[in-house]
């Protein structure tokens, strides 16, 4: 592979008192594919993944977004460089609509005096976006989407935070855990959806513990271990017992298979 | 290949199955099978229509038992018992959608009128200069309360229960325990007292402060739901955290909050010296826990995120009304008492069991 990856991790260090996070991760995710990060619990990948996000501002080492060096301190930032993530909660406000939540924190404005003196959102612009989205991603089930989100079940909900992350992330888009709280058709419906979100151009980076999952939907995947980058394995060479056993140690990286 | 295992098939075979399933993901049953069910759908969706129908009954059931309650006399005073508290409740409805408590509120509306009423009287200041610094101050008071609870991390209760005993002492030594009477609001400030005037209607007069307080309640309910400002509000009393994930400043919204809750409550302190006509450091001691009532009956959750304006006002005018009404109907004051409390109870049961009927 030749190509330039779009967002570039090296060498990351986080240390929280006397516990190590992160002890020389490096990561790269390239353009228009899934890239699944599995690891075992505490291996400090939903670290790497706040780095990543801008949640948690690494002590050393570079990240680069499109070949330029980002410092991210806060979500905020990273979001506006165009990296969404969809947190595992969601992070949705439950008695807020559906076209509320999609915009939370980035409200669009009425032109003219309305929203510039009056600060009035533009609801009806932000309902046609919102309801466009949805429907790009074959979503409009959802037939109100000023229905509050607490009346959704949790894959409408997934599907909504997705959607959300789609319409935003120019750039990258983080997924933690998609699955963990789904039934076994409404997850079928997120893997869908993700497939939906690459075939957009946009590269996907998903954090999960399901190995039948990962293995379905993922072109890489980066397995993390002790802090840092084990390898990375093409999902057609490698068994999920294969990669079970990488991510807990049980087997040895064979040089010559990492993707 | 470093083992001898054959591959996993990487699409799921407990899987096919799902081809013949239904495609649906979830569908609604729909909640309309008796009228009771389709009622509590429609108050579910429409949470203010719970105070103005209470309010509406109130309105008839005094109307019929108390002779003098349904005219223009007893209507407009009302309205004027209710300004000051209405003012109060709109500050509160602010604090309270973001699932927080302000228990000073009234300590910074006697700690402002007697900051305008010195200035304007004793100093000699002119009266626009001194609302203008008593609001001031009270904005002050507020973005306290909302630095303590949104930096410093402290409950908006224990915050606002010391400010609230740290404001009152401030008032007593502020003032000296004295008040300013009327006769000299009367010559040398006449201004302050503008809020008290107003429009003569078939005998009865509607007071300045109580058509501010509609309006400005108008003002706030724009501000909520038609500003991102207002959006944050419900989504940090909703889910603080999700609100910071979703990129909103919570700390910042929070004091802004306070700020404006203080802020409310110095303009409160204007209408306050021209509905009692002078300005006393012992005056409105029930209006803390009078706004709270008016909020929690005007169907804002206590729990943040839910509730409106609109509510608040209701909330104010059926405490209101539940106590003129039974003054008229020959009620000791005891018992009013006892109704506005038992009003809380209801108005708070009512919520849960709406909220329950939702999830």
């Amino acid at each position: 592979m030749t190509q330039q990856p779009i967002l570039q991790a090296t060498g990351l260090m986080k240390r929280y008192g006397t516990v190590v996070a992160m002890n020389g991760a490096d990561f790269d995710l390239m353009p228009g594919e899934i890239l699944a990060v599995i690891g075992d619990n505490g291996a400090g990948k939903s670290t790497l993944i706040k780095a990543l996000s801008g949640a948690v501002t690494p002590d050393h080492g570079t990240i680069e977004l499109d070949g330029k060096p980002v410092h991210f301190r806060s979500p905020d930032d990273a979001r506006a460089s165009g990296i969404e993530t969809v947190y595992q909660n969601l992070a949705m406000s439950p008695a807020l609509s559906i076209a509320d939540n999609m915009f939370l924190g980035r409200e669009w404005r009425k032109p003219g005096i309305l929203g510039s003196v009056f600060r009035q959102m533009d609801k009806p612009r932000m309902n046609a976006f919102a309801r466009q989205k949805l429907s790009d991603l074959g979503l409009m089930t959802i037939q109100d989407i000023n229905v509050a989100v607490e009346s959704l079940s949790g894959g409408q909900r997934q599907g909504v935070a997705v959607a959300r992350a789609a319409a935003f992330g120019s750039k990258v888009v983080i997924l933690d855990e998609p699955t963990a709280a789904l039934g076994v058709k409404e997850s079928r419906r997120v893997l869908d959806l993700i497939r939906d979100v690459r075939a957009r151009g946009i590269p996907i980076i998903l954090i999960s513990h399901n190995m039948p999952h990962v293995f379905e939907v993922a072109d890489r995947v980066h397995i993390h271990r002790l802090g840092r980058r084990l390898c990375v394995i093409n999902p057609k060479d490698y068994t999920m017992s294969d990669a079970v056993a990488l991510m807990t140690g049980a087997m040895e990286i064979d040089g010559n298979k990492a993707a | 290949m470093s083992t001898e295992t054959t591959p996993t098939k990487t699409v799921s075979d407990y899987e096919a199955v799902l081809n013949k399933a239904d495609t649906a993901v979830a569908s609604f049953q729909k909640d309309d099978s008796t009228l009771i069910h389709r009622a509590r759908g429609v108050l579910r969706n429409n949470p203010t229509l719970i105070p103005a129908l209470v309010l509406l009954t109130a309105v008839i059931i005094f109307g019929i038992i108390a002779d003098n309650f349904l005219k223009i006399g007893a209507l407009s005073t009302i309205l004027k018992q209710v300004t000051v508290t209405g003012f109060i409740a709109l500050a509160q409805t602010l604090v309270i959608l973001t699932a927080g408590i302000d228990l000073s509120v009234g300590e910074i509306l006697v700690l402002s009128s007697l900051i305008m009423g010195n200035l304007a009287v004793n100093a000699g200041l002119p009266v626009g200069i001194a609302v203008i610094i008593g609001m001031f101050f009270a904005l002050l008071m507020g973005l306290l309360n909302g630095v303590l609870i949104a930096k410093i991390k402290l409950p908006p209760f224990i915050v606002t229960l010391g400010t609230f005993s740290i404001f009152r002492s401030l008032k007593l030594w502020y003032s000296g325990s004295e008040s300013i009477r009327n006769a000299d609001i009367v010559e040398k400030a006449p201004g302050l007292l503008w809020f008290g005037k107003g429009i003569n209607l078939g005998g009865a007069s509607i007071l300045y402060g109580g058509i501010t307080l509609m309006l400005l309640a108008g003002v706030l309910w724009y501000i909520l739901n038609h500003t991102a400002w207002g959006r944050h509000v419900h989504a940090i009393g909703d889910d603080p955290d999700a609100a910071r994930l979703s990129g909103i400043n919570v700390d910042r919204t929070l004091i802004s909050v306070y700020g404006v809750a203080g802020l409310i409550c110095g303009f409160a302190a204007w209408i306050a010296i021209g509905r009692v006509q002078s300005v006393s450091p012992i005056g409105f001691e029930n209006v803390n826990l009078a706004s709270i009532t008016a909020v929690v009956i005007g169907g804002t959750s206590l729990f943040g995120g839910r509730g409106s304006i609109v509510g608040s006002v209701l909330g104010a005018f059926i405490v209101q009304v539940f106590i003129t009404g039974l003054s008229l109907a020959g009620v000791d004051d005891y018992w009013q008492m006892f109704a506005a409390g038992c009003l809380v109870i209801i108005a708070v049961a009512l919520d849960q069991s709406l909220r329950r009927a939702s999830q």
